[in-house]
């Protein structure tokens, strides 16, 4: 019941255009993404503006103003450390976790397979609110409530369902032949699995380490159940905070924003094959 | 199902699969090797049942014992008293009854379908519009659809806080922007009203939902072959009549997984309304996601808000076995 997970490539799109460019079209395209980036714009716009209640943003940051981010790393730096420490944490746990149960899915097939991506599939359905609140009252007998092991645990919530059936997919097409010769060869399973299986699933285990991460820098649910202190407290919470209150200095809270936001941005950039590749990995399955 | 009788009965069915696996030719085996050979197959059964069982571990831990939690504790009275005194007691449906008799469910139960349903359309016409679109061959086709994505990459708060200052009343750019137009002369209050919060704040959800609806009916749309176009195009349909008669019928399975995944995606939106109204202006974008969080964590009723919760359950749980019914069946065509 799956469908191999195959990278959008820019496989020549279907046309009655013999070949010509077509750059009206390539306008056009621009003009939506325009609108649809927007308020991307807007947030790095706004943040470069002077402090204070200005009542008119101009539409164009022509005299850069950093206030808005010394006030911000002033006000934040730390709450930034902390994501960043969660969200390693969870793409470590989520990969170690996830890698071994994707193998076992893929190439092993065991027994229970079916009933262990069906419970992947349905967690996928289960509102975020339900496991806060039961999440909340067990953290809070363990003493897990306001500690980032607590929140790398919860964060992964999101993580690893993903990232088993990201990396299984790729693993499904892999052939069984290399690692049954490494068997052969007298590899334990541990063996084969870590010198062989790791090294030819680099790329999944890539993008599921990436979505990982953005996950889990992302919550914002957890982050606001699970604290109670200004002692663990990521920055999808220190935004909330700034925008609860009556604001007046939007241009520390749009920094913030940016600053929050490097993470997305620089993997569009810089990873764009893995996200190509993520980005149809949980849906059709 | 206990995982040992089911390992023991595997090896005890023992197939010639795993004589194939095990490298050597599957010959008759005599009659003394074959109980070593059953002993070491159920070693390796348990072998590989180790590598799925840190997963399934935390998937029950973080998942299953959430769920059974909350069904339990909807059925107690539980507090912050209950964090002193370590007790719950029972209460049967009283919890059940309080919430779905309080006014402000039928508020919140009505946002939600309203937020679900304009959220989803606005999603999905407008994906599948861009898909379509992408389908033309231009330069620049596949970075300008995948810098299409930023919306849908950026954390929900992020994108909460920078709407929240695009529709500012006073000083936001849409206003700003509708007042050089001409459009509006005084600032029109999109978060502060109530009959215009809903309104926004689907807006903003149908904004970060149309990356994903993009890309996957992109995809859906990849996959039918080129053929039937042209056979299409011979009996004379084109444009629309080759959109109602090949693309609609053909990529119906992708789109009934994405308006499932999407509704249930949508049912359980917390961190876009928290941010941008936090439920308000009274109450008109209360949903039962962010009413529940309310009972829970503001008011302490841990019992009511498990109540609460296990309602969007049961309304997700409906269109899960819908979506399963829709990706078999997009599987199987």
């Amino acid at each position: 019941m799956t469908t191999v997970l195959k990278a959008p490539t820019l496989r020549p799109t279907r046309s009655k255009a013999t070949g010509r460019k077509n750059w009206g079209y390539t306008a056009l395209a621009i003009l939506f993404l325009a609108i649809m980036l927007f308020p991307v714009y807007w947030m790095v716009n706004a943040s470069l503006q002077p402090n204070g209640t200005t009542l008119e943003t101009s539409w164009l940051p022509l005299k850069p103003d950093f206030t808005g981010y010394a006030t911000a790393i002033n006000e934040q730096a730390g709450n930034l450390g902390t994501s960043l420490v969660i969200s390693l944490g969870s793409v470590a746990l989520s990969l170690a976790i996830a890698a071994p149960a994707a193998y076992a899915l893929a190439y092993f097939k065991v027994r229970g397979a079916g009933v262990v991506l069906f419970a992947i599939l349905i967690s996928q359905m289960i509102p975020g609110i339900v496991v806060a609140n039961a999440l909340y009252t067990a953290y809070n007998d363990l003493g897990l409530l306001n500690s980032i092991p607590g929140l790398i645990l919860a964060d992964s919530a999101h993580g690893i369902p993903f990232a088993i059936l990201i990396i299984r997919a790729f693993m499904n097409g892999m052939p069984a032949s290399v690692i049954e010769a490494a068997r052969v060869d007298g590899a334990g399973h541990v063996r084969a699995f870590w010198s062989i299986v790791i090294p030819l699933s680099r790329n999944s285990l890539i993008t599921a380490g990436l979505f990982t991460f953005l996950f889990a820098w992302s919550d914002f649910l957890f982050a606001l159940t699970l604290t109670t202190t200004e002692a663990v407290r990521p920055v999808t919470l220190g935004i909330f905070q700034y925008i609860g209150a009556y604001v007046n200095d939007w241009s520390s809270v749009m920094a913030t924003a940016v600053l929050a936001s490097i993470p997305a941005i620089v993997l569009l950039v810089a990873a764009q094959k893995y996200i190509a590749a993520g980005t149809t990995g949980g849906a059709v399955k | 199902m206990s995982l040992t009788t089911d390992l023991s009965q595997t090896a005890a069915r023992s197939t010639g699969k795993a004589k194939a696996k095990s490298g050597r030719p599957a010959g008759s085996p005599t009659e003394a090797q074959k109980p070593r050979r059953r002993t070491r197959q159920r070693r390796e059964r348990i072998f590989q049942w180790l590598f799925l069982v840190p997963a399934v571990v935390y998937m029950a831990l973080f998942f299953g014992y959430p769920v059974v939690k909350n069904v339990v504790m909807s059925f107690q009275d539980y507090t912050t008293a209950t964090f002193f005194t370590g007790e719950a007691p029972w209460v049967g449906l009283a919890n059940y009854v309080t919430v779905l008799s309080s006014s402000l469910f039928s508020t919140s139960l009505l946002n939600t379908a309203l937020f679900t349903i304009g959220s989803i359309l606005g999603q999905f016409v407008i994906g599948l519009a861009l898909a379509i679109f992408f389908q033309r061959k231009f330069p620049l086709n596949g970075i300008l659809r995948s810098l299409l994505l930023l919306p849908w990459l950026l954390p929900l708060i992020v994108s909460s806080a920078v709407w929240r200052w695009i529709l500012d009343k006073d000083s936001g750019a849409l206003n700003r922007f509708l007042g050089d137009l001409g459009i509006v002369d005084t600032g029109v209050p999109w978060l502060t009203s109530t009959s215009l919060a809903l309104i926004a704040v689907v807006g903003v959800n149908i904004w970060i939902g149309i990356p994903f609806n993009l890309t996957i009916l992109y995809g859906g749309l990849q996959e039918i072959p080129d053929e039937l176009y042209e056979a299409g195009s011979l009996d004379g349909a084109t444009g629309w009549k080759a959109f109602r008669h090949i693309t609609w019928p053909m990529l119906r399975p992708v789109v009934s997984v994405v308006l499932v995944l999407g509704v249930v995606y949508t049912l359980k939106v917390l961190d876009i309304i928290l941010g941008l109204t936090n439920g308000g202006p009274a109450n008109s974008t209360q949903t039962i996601a962010t009413q529940s969080y309310d009972l829970s964590f503001h008011e302490f009723k841990f019992g009511e808000g498990a109540a609460l919760g296990n309602v969007l359950v049961i309304i997700s749980l409906v269109f899960a076995v819908l979506y399963l019914r829709a990706s078999r069946r997009a599987v199987d065509e």
